[in-house]
């Protein structure tokens, strides 16, 4: 089917989307790891418009954007089981609910971490509001794609490892088991699909990564004011 | 032709994302009723059918859950209406190319428009401006390329892209005009400039794009309650 490669980098949730697609259809595929404080002039090349990371590259041909590379994935790579479901309308609610967590969730979840003070508790009300709304999502189902995981359960992955990073780096607690049983049953479950377990960054690098961008946003912020 | 009014679309006129899954509907020829949202007091039925966004448009086809957000509007239309005037092309890379080029429009292109209405003062406006000059440059060679000397982004007839970016005419003619610049212009985007004459009277946009008057309304609204 062709010479795949993935630019990354080696912290990106959005980059690990692509990770995990990949190996779930088993394809084989190289690994580019991208500096983003210095962009290969590939990258530069692949991504003019954002210059951001993930990029898929197939056959010497860009695919820019995880949702949309997700996409491009299953339906070129569609003799093994796919991500999205058959039914159209069960096609446009895994994207919308995909939409919802990429224009809604991560930012609101972001916005707790690298703030502080008044400016963080303020975030938090929108914040644990979003996770309700993706509580509700898993109620009667196993993953967030029903009996078994798919595309939703890709994009919502990130939670299962990044927003306790989050939590810990930002000094805040987001999910409680008393208002996210079915959060934390879902990631005990995703967790445990064997592509997802090997494919996690190391644990104490994120942290220390994520600590730093932290402080990062607010000192800027602070600069700035 | 049509399947009744099997198809509801709850909208307002003014807003591209409606005109856009119009358009969508003319292009297949399916009958649709339109069900008229006033924004500034939401009805029942907007916000049952969206309550996590609470925004137009919303498709409600027969008795099924109702879809919001226009771009997952039109590729569930053109899923299960597909022997008709298809809009995406088939194929995995053209369709992840046109997908890529609807987020761009999407998620940095038209929320500079909203950046302009907002920001007071010259320099600021000057600035944002700017951005939307290279946003159209970027525009303009995507164009070219999709269109591979063809009139439209889809080649020979209307398709993805033509949908996306064409429903916003209306609004770019009139932010031309407000703030005195040009977005499309002979000398920077000489190929998009006649895709816009052309596809400005395509008879699926024709009676959709709402005339400058009801936009020049529906600003001044929006200048007096979302400043």
């Amino acid at each position: 089917m062709g010479e795949v490669k993935l630019f990354r980098t080696w912290s990106s949730p959005y980059a690990l989307r692509i990770v995990w697609a990949l190996k779930l259809k088993g394809i084989v595929y190289e690994t580019i790891y991208e500096d983003l404080a210095n962009k290969s002039s590939l990258l530069l090349e692949y991504n003019p418009v954002h210059k951001k990371v993930p990029v898929l590259l197939h056959n010497g041909t860009p695919i820019c954007e995880s949702l949309v590379i997700l996409e491009y994935i299953d339906e070129t790579w569609n003799t093994t089981a796919r991500f999205l479901p058959e039914d159209p309308l069960a096609r446009a609610t895994a994207r919308f609910w995909a939409k919802f967590n990429d224009d809604r969730v991560v930012t609101s979840i972001f916005r707790a971490y690298v703030t502080q003070g008044a400016e963080q508790e303020e975030a938090i009300g929108p914040a644990l509001e979003n996770l309700d709304i993706v509580e509700k999502q898993l109620i009667g189902k196993n993953f967030f794609s029903g009996e078994s995981f798919g595309f939703l359960d890709l994009v919502f992955g990130w939670i299962a490892k990044y927003l306790g990073i989050f939590e810990e780096t930002g000094g805040i607690k987001l999910i409680d088991e008393d208002r996210f049983p079915l959060i934390l049953a879902w990631k005990d479950k995703f967790c445990d699909i064997p592509v997802i377990k090997e494919s996690w960054p190391d644990q104490e690098k994120l942290i220390t990564k994520f600590q730093l961008m932290r402080e990062h946003f607010i000192s800027t912020a602070a600069g700035s004011s | 032709m049509g399947k009744g009014s099997e198809i509801k679309l709850i909208g307002t006129p003014p807003s591209p994302y409606v005109n856009r899954v119009q358009i969508v509907l003319n292009l297949k020829s399916i009958d649709y009723e339109f069900v008229e949202e006033n924004l500034a007091c939401k009805s029942e039925l907007l916000l049952t059918s969206n309550p996590v966004y609470k925004k137009v448009p919303v498709l409600i086809h027969a008795n099924n859950p109702p879809i919001p957000e226009s771009l997952i509007i039109i590729e569930y239309l053109d899923e299960i209406y597909s022997d008709v005037h298809p809009i995406l092309p088939s194929g995995p890379l053209a369709r992840a190319d046109n997908r890529f080029w609807a987020n761009y429009m999407d998620t940095k292109f038209f929320p500079l428009f909203e950046e302009l209405r907002k920001t007071p003062g010259k320099e600021g406006k000057k600035a944002i401006m700017k951005q939307i000059i290279e946003g159209s440059q970027l525009l303009e060679e995507a164009f070219v390329k999709f269109s591979d000397g063809k009139p439209y982004f889809g080649g020979d007839d209307v398709g993805y892209l033509d949908v996306v970016l064409g429903c916003f005419l209306g609004w770019t003619k009139f932010v031309e005009k407000h703030n005195e610049f040009k977005i499309f212009d002979e000398a920077r985007t000489p190929k998009l400039l006649e895709w816009t004459n052309r596809i400005w009277s395509h008879e699926a946009l024709k009676d959709v794009i709402p005339e400058s008057e009801t936009l020049m309304n529906f600003y001044m609204i929006l200048m007096k309650y979302r400043p």
